[in-house]
């Protein structure tokens, strides 16, 4: 109730000096009293400052009392001989910076409401700026953008201290518009530039992940001729002559942009977990906004060599640039035969993986010694796999078959000799050297013995010759042990509910029962 | 139009009785008849069109264009037409009666305004069908046709006077000679009439008197017929109404032959059988039931295990001729041995059978079959309270052999009804079950379960338990099954309560899991769902944390213990079991998403483990993840961390927090530990202990997963990968040195085992499949079912034919009917012109001929007066 006096009293207060300050140039000296408020550490009070703040300099920039051209320093203002105008609006230039100086600050306020209010302010600003530009245009009709200030915004979101992403995420609605999208690029990619140039012993974590923030929430329009959003509202009619000075570039240039933006920031050295997440929306939204995609071929490859699931996540990439950009990789298969270990099965990107894996060797060209490494190989592991994973990684294995004729021998070799050992090297890392071809899965013929009924059915599938329509594995994909937990509760059996016709007698079982042997109840 | 015509011709042909086709017609003019004479004489086939008359039918035609056609051809260029100005004609929206209405009040207003301004007088005349209102007034007595049926047809005399006799009636001057009119003054017409008229109406009025009359005597005569009836109906009812106090009591002799006559002849009791039988039935029993489940693991269909091959003689004349039934087994070897089949469940009903046969005997002998027909409550709470006297030996053993008669005797597949005979056990329990009341309802929540159960010692609840089930038998009463089976899931969620409650209370559940045991055999659906429910429950819960975190801890120790009971409830090693599986995958989760992170999620894993083998210790199924598990359980205890030959599976980690938590390392701790069984309260809680306490449970749990694995191997020993599966275990097993003595042998063990594991890798073959057969080119042949018709197609398709064929047909038609109207108004306009022409030549004919005759005159005239 107090406070709720209070921010009346300083809500009534501010108007007032508002009033007077813009009523006559007399009262300038008022402007210190809302300023003194801005330092305030009282929320409400903060608020009604930045409110006041927002419609003093806002009317002063409208009606072009701002000093423009380049500022002298404060003393040589009050020392310097000039007219009492001149000195007045370059007197409200400084006090007008020192505002956005607090208000770059607030930007780091504990409070979300002051926050996002100073963000709102800060960008009403830089839309007047630019319209009434503070520097004295090089030629009529040139644009200027507030750069400066717009640094001081783009610095304040991107906080190394504390994770901003409520913040930005009402930044977005910024970049909305394809003016502020395009200075956002070339801001950010500076400030993460100057950032990383400051700090030396390492960048903490929340400051990548602000920036790595701040850059997914960039999106290019996809198609030319729709750039026609502008924060700004210019009113210049030079659209001649494009450059930096410019309301905003052609998309070509946005392109341009937001691959340097991209590039120099992924040249950093990323935590694990930003990388990863770079990596997740790779192939969605960067890799098809990119004016030369395969500059990103540097950082896949680096990050398809650390491994695990990393390796996995730039598989996307990687093939997009295969597919589209005829890029040439070495090794592809090797590397992808190197991905596949136990973890596969148990990795949260498992169906995208194998929904690439399906893709890669979906080609009928690909030699048999290759499709039977990675077939032997599958079924070794699917010696390990839940079966969630093993419903589709078993008709995974039947598709190879089935696009491979010359592979067929592993699950039928007629009049072959019987082997001590399988002659497959689990252990050896090229494909080619793996002998796979000279096995055949025994890996199948044991899971059809496993416990879970349609996975032994689905591994009984080599017993019978194959037949000739591939299983579409694209609904198996997603399959979860709970999904499928869920199926098997709903269906009905035939006739009655079987029953076990030993008697119960106790918790523990009989006593040749596992449980009975190692467990007691006391 | 051409269709329309010819539609039209149809109906008009019609007309003209039998013109069409000649043979309708008595006797065609035989000029006219054309005749299509058939070249060949086929048999069956009918000629339609044999005979025609096209004269005939062309100059009906024609007659008929001239009718229509010409008609609009002459009108061709007339715009007027007629129109009806009746009023609402065209106007659809007033009904046909409003419609009359209004054109009569129409044509009375323009009546009324033309001619009967003057005339007061006169009203309009109402009419009735035509016939004036006021006629009909006039002789408003009318003679009622029906009322006088009698003297139909008979017209009274003056009636027949009055309207027909003499036309005028009888004239004032002719009435004196009139018969009847002696000596009255002669009336005038007008009171002849009254009279007649009085005369008619008195004779109506008499004639209705009549008729009610004879009405009325009808309804008399009716109700005394009922009366009577009544007493001829129920003469003997009445008699005995009448003297029906003293009945006849039955005599005790008659009643004595109904009974007899109604009560069961005593049946042949089967002989006592002995022990040896009794035994040899129930082994007999097992084997079925066993047989039963083999089939059921394998998957199979039930007529394709009954569809063995049978054995066939090298002599046999394959005429169905049977000696004597087959016994023979089929001769087949295996593996260079004959394949003798044994009976299957001699060795794994041995066991029990001799159990069985000890509790059996007792059971029989005490119980009696003599009981077991009297199903209701008091009788069994009658024998309960007498056998509490029965003297009983000793307390625990004689209450588990109890539950375990109880069990055979209850068991439904076993065919017997619940005993009765019920022995409870011994004289000093009965002090402490005398407070108990002996009947229970049963509870209608969990809640009242638990108030039921809370509080009371172990045997008390049990016995509470199981006087609720025989209290509320379901042949007691219809609702007792519904309620019984709800019974089930309180039993269940109170059997959760207690696995939860801290310390959990296992030995009251492991007395109540015989109850449990009981009403599942009895209701199977119902405990299906009800376990299925809290096994949804508890994945719900796991998948809830999954979403949220990526992983889920390991659950309490009541999901474990409800997958325990759903394991001894249901047969484990069925392919598929709808309870079972689901508790299957249920298992697998919880070794696949629950990282151990603590000793107590260690013994929990261990326990899911041994539930696990205890599942698939008959089917012999594999199960990947519990390798893996067991895998990362030996990777906590192995000291030195070089992954050498192995890589470990999701939950567990290389590296990390809790990749030491089984290592021992105290020697001191090793030498003194003994190898015993974890006890199943670790599970629930394990309270903090000293650290030679915890080491020696490292060490118990690193021996139960030994021993787990030694199963494993001996189980997946003759799987075609053995080795690859067990790989990691084996390189974990190399690479643990440090432990004590005991375990260390059993390792050694495992390892040797591991190794005598045959080493055959056959290659693998399909089965061969049937070869598909070659294309053949012989033709295909149609049987002809009916001729002149499409055949080798199907209902619809014939139907579309058909209609194609009209259709062409009828289009045919119709052009041929175009073409023929256009000739004529071709050959009428033709007419015309000819018509035309020669009017106009006969009149410049005329014209010729006048100004001849004019110019002869006038030569003539011209020639007179130039003679002159």
């Amino acid at each position: 109730m107090e406070g709720d006096a209070g921010s009346g009293d300083a809500r009534r207060a501010l108007g007032h000096l508002v009033e007077a300050v813009l009523g006559s140039r007399g009262e300038a000296n008022a402007v210190f009293d809302i300023l003194a408020f801005l330092q305030s550490e009282d929320q409400e009070e903060i608020q009604e400052a930045v409110h006041a703040c927002s419609r003093l300099f806002g009317a002063l920039l409208a009606r072009g009392e701002l000093f423009v051209g380049q500022l002298p320093s404060e003393e040589m203002v009050l020392t310097g001989s000039r007219g009492a105008n001149r000195k007045y609006k370059m007197w409200m230039r400084h006090r007008y910076h020192s505002c956005c100086n607090r208000l770059g600050e607030l930007l780091a306020h504990s409070s979300f409401q002051v926050k996002e209010l100073a963000l709102s302010t800060l960008m009403k600003f830089v839309q007047l700026e630019g319209e009434h530009p503070l520097e004295k245009p090089k030629w009529e009709g040139n644009y200027l953008f507030p750069h400066q200030l717009f640094m001081l915004v783009v610095g304040g979101l991107l906080s190394p201290e504390e994770d901003r992403s409520l913040l930005l995420s009402q930044f977005r609605e910024y970049l909305e518009h394809d003016d502020i999208r395009y200075h956002t690029m070339q801001a950010a990619s500076d400030t993460v530039a100057r950032a990383v140039g400051m700090q030396h012993p390492g960048v903490p974590l929340t400051f990548w992940n602000n920036a790595f923030m701040l850059l997914s929430s960039v999106s290019l329009p996809h198609q030319e001729g729709t750039l026609s959003s502008f924060y700004v509202k210019h009113t210049g009619e030079c659209w001649g002559t494009w450059g930096t000075s410019t309301p905003a570039a052609p998309l070509q240039e946005h392109r341009k942009a937001f691959q340097q933006m991209w590039l120099r920031f992924l040249k950093h050295q990323l935590p694990l977990r930003v990388c990863k997440k770079v990596l997740v929306i790779m192939h969605d939204s960067i890799l098809p906004h990119l004016a030369q995609p395969s500059l990103m071929i540097d950082f896949l490859t680096r990050a398809y060599d650390i491994g695990g699931a990393i390796s996995l996540l730039a598989l996307n990439g990687l093939f997009i640039l295969i597919h589209k950009h005829n890029l040439e990789y070495p090794d592809f298969y090797r590397k992808l035969y190197g991905l596949l270990d136990p973890s596969v099965f148990h990795v949260k990107y498992r169906a995208r993986f194998f929904h690439l894996a399906d893709l890669f060797l979906s080609s009928s060209h690909l030699p048999a010694y290759l499709v039977a490494a990675f077939a032997k190989r599958l079924a070794r592991l699917a010696l390990t796999a839940p079966p969630e994973a093993l419903l589709m990684v078993l008709p995974f294995i039947c598709n190879l078959l089935r696009r491979h004729p010359a592979c067929r021998v592993l699950m039928h070799r007629p009049r072959g000799p019987e082997l001590d050992a399988d002659p497959y090297d689990p252990a050896e890392e090229d494909p080619a050297q793996s002998r796979a071809l000279e096995s055949s899965l025994w890996e199948l013929q044991a899971l059809q013995q496993h416990y879970y009924p349609e996975v032994s059915k689905a591994a009984s599938a080599i017993n019978q010759a194959l037949s000739v329509p591939e299983v579409s594995i694209a609904p198996l994909l997603e399959v979860t042990a709970f999904e499928i937990f869920e199926r098997d509760l709903k269906k009905k059996g035939p006739g009655s509910v079987p029953l076990e016709f030993i008697p119960a007698r106790g918790l523990l079982g009989r006593r040749e029962d596992l449980c009975a042997q190692h467990f007691t109840l006391s | 139009m051409g269709k329309a015509r010819s539609a039209a011709r149809g109906k008009a042909s019609a007309a003209p009785a039998g013109a069409w086709g000649g043979r309708a017609r008595p006797n065609p003019n035989p000029f006219e008849v054309k005749v299509n004479r058939q070249k060949f004489q086929v048999l069956g086939r009918k000629t339609r069109h044999d005979v025609g008359l096209p004269g005939v039918s062309r100059a009906r035609a024609l007659q008929k264009r001239t009718q229509t056609l010409l008609k609009e051809y002459k009108e061709r260029d007339k715009s007027s037409v007629f129109r009806d100005k009746r009023f609402g004609e065209y106007n659809s929206s007033i009904t046909p009666e409003e419609k009359m209405m209004k054109r009569f009040a129409l044509e009375q207003q323009r009546q009324h305004e033309k001619k009967s301004i003057y005339n007061l007088n006169e009203d309009e005349e109402l009419t009735h069908y035509g016939q004036s209102l006021a006629d009909i007034e006039k002789h408003n007595d009318i003679v009622d046709s029906d009322s006088d049926a009698e003297d139909r047809g008979t017209l009274s005399a003056e009636l027949t006077a009055t309207h027909f006799g003499g036309g005028g009636g009888p004239l004032p001057g002719k009435a004196a000679q009139q018969p009847g009119g002696g000596e009255e003054p002669p009336k005038s017409r007008r009171e002849l009439i009254e009279e007649l008229i009085a005369r008619s109406k008195q004779e109506k009025r008499e004639r209705q008197a009549q008729r009610e009359d004879a009405l009325e005597l009808t309804e008399k005569l009716d109700q005394d017929w009922k009366e009577i009836q009544a007493l001829l109906a129920r003469k003997t009812p009445k008699s005995e109404s009448g003297g029906g106090k003293e009945k006849p009591k039955p005599d005790a002799y008659d009643m004595m032959v109904r009974e007899l006559g109604f009560e069961m002849k005593a049946q042949p009791s089967s002989r006592m059988r002995t022990e040896e039988e009794l035994a040899r039935e129930e082994q007999e029993r097992l084997r079925h039931l066993e047989a039963e489940r083999l089939r059921r693991m394998l998957g199979r269909e039930e007529d394709a295990h009954s569809k063995r091959p049978k054995h066939l003689s090298a002599d046999d004349l394959n005429d169905g001729f049977v000696l004597d039934t087959d016994d023979r087994r089929l001769l087949s070897y295996k593996d260079g041995k004959m394949n003798v089949e044994e009976e299957p469940s001699e060795d794994t009903s041995g066991g029990e059978s001799g159990e069985d046969e000890e509790e059996e005997g007792e059971g029989w002998s005490k119980g009696g079959p003599e009981d077991s027909d009297s199903p209701d409550g008091h009788s069994d709470l009658e024998s309960d309270a007498e056998s509490e006297d029965a003297c009983r030996p000793e307390g625990a053993a004689g209450l588990e052999s109890d539950a375990d008669s109880t069990n055979t005797h209850e068991r439904p597949q076993g065919g017997r009804r619940p005993s009765p005979g019920e022995r409870l056990p011994t004289d000093d329990w009965a002090a402490a079950r005398a407070q108990l009341p002996y009947t229970f309802t049963v509870p209608e929540s969990c809640e009242e379960l638990k108030s039921l159960l809370s509080g009371k010692s172990t045997e008390d609840q049990l016995l509470v338990v199981e006087r609720i089930q025989k209290c509320n038998h379901p042949s007691l009463a219809v609702g007792n099954k519904a309620k019984l089976e709800k019974l089930f899931g309180f039993l269940l969620e109170y059997i959760g309560d207690l696995a939860a409650s801290d310390p959990p209370d296992l030995g009251v559940i492991d007395r109540l899991v015989m109850p449990l045991y009981n009403l599942c055999q009895m209701f199977p659906e119902s405990a299906s769902d009800a376990v299925k429910f809290v096994l949804r429950d508890a994945m719900h819960e796991m998948e809830g944390t999954i979403e949220t975190t990526g992983r889920a801890a390991f659950p309490g120790l009541d999901v474990l213990i409800y997958l325990k009971i759903a394991g001894m409830l249901f047969p484990t090693s069925d392919f598929w079991h709808p309870v079972v599986t689901p508790a299957l995958l249920c298992l697998s989760q919880l070794l696949t998403k629950c990282p151990v992170q603590s000793l107590q999620d260690a013994v929990k894993g261990l326990f899911v483990c041994c539930v696990f083998l205890d599942y698939v210790a008959l089917s012999q199924r594999v199960i990947p993840e519990l390798i893996n598990f067991l895998a990362g359980i030996l990777h906590m205890a192995t000291p030195n961390k070089q992954s050498q030959g192995y890589t470990l599976v999701h939950p567990f980690r290389a590296l990390g927090k809790n990749s030491e938590l089984l290592l021992v390392s105290d020697e001191e701790d090793m030498a003194t530990w003994q190898r015993r069984s974890l006890p199943l309260q670790w599970a629930g809680g394990l309270e903090a202990q000293t650290e030679t306490e915890a080491n020696h449970a490292r060490l118990s749990c690193l021996a139960v997963c030994l021993a787990l694995v030694r199963r494993c191997v001996l189980a997946y020993g003759p799987l075609p990968s053995f080795h690859d599966i067990t790989r990691p275990l084996r390189a974990l097993l190399m690479a643990t040195r440090c432990c004590p003595p005991a375990l260390q042998e059993l390792s050694r063990s495992i390892l040797t085992e591991m190794e005598n594991q045959p080493r055959h890798y056959r290659p693998l073959v399909c089965e061969k499949s049937k070869p598909v057969p070659l294309k053949l080119f012989t033709p295909r042949l149609v049987k002809v079912l009916e001729f002149g018709r499409k055949q080798g197609s199907t209902k619809e398709e014939q139907e579309r034919r058909r209609l194609i064929h009209k259709h062409k047909r009828e289009f045919k038609g119709a052009v041929r009917e175009i073409r023929k109207d256009s000739q004529f108004l071709a050959r009428t306009r033709l007419s015309e012109i000819r018509e035309r022409d020669a009017e106009r030549k006969r009149k410049v004919k005329q014209l010729f001929n006048s100004l001849a005759t004019q110019e002869g005159e006038w030569k003539a005239l011209k020639r007179r007066k130039f003679k002159k």
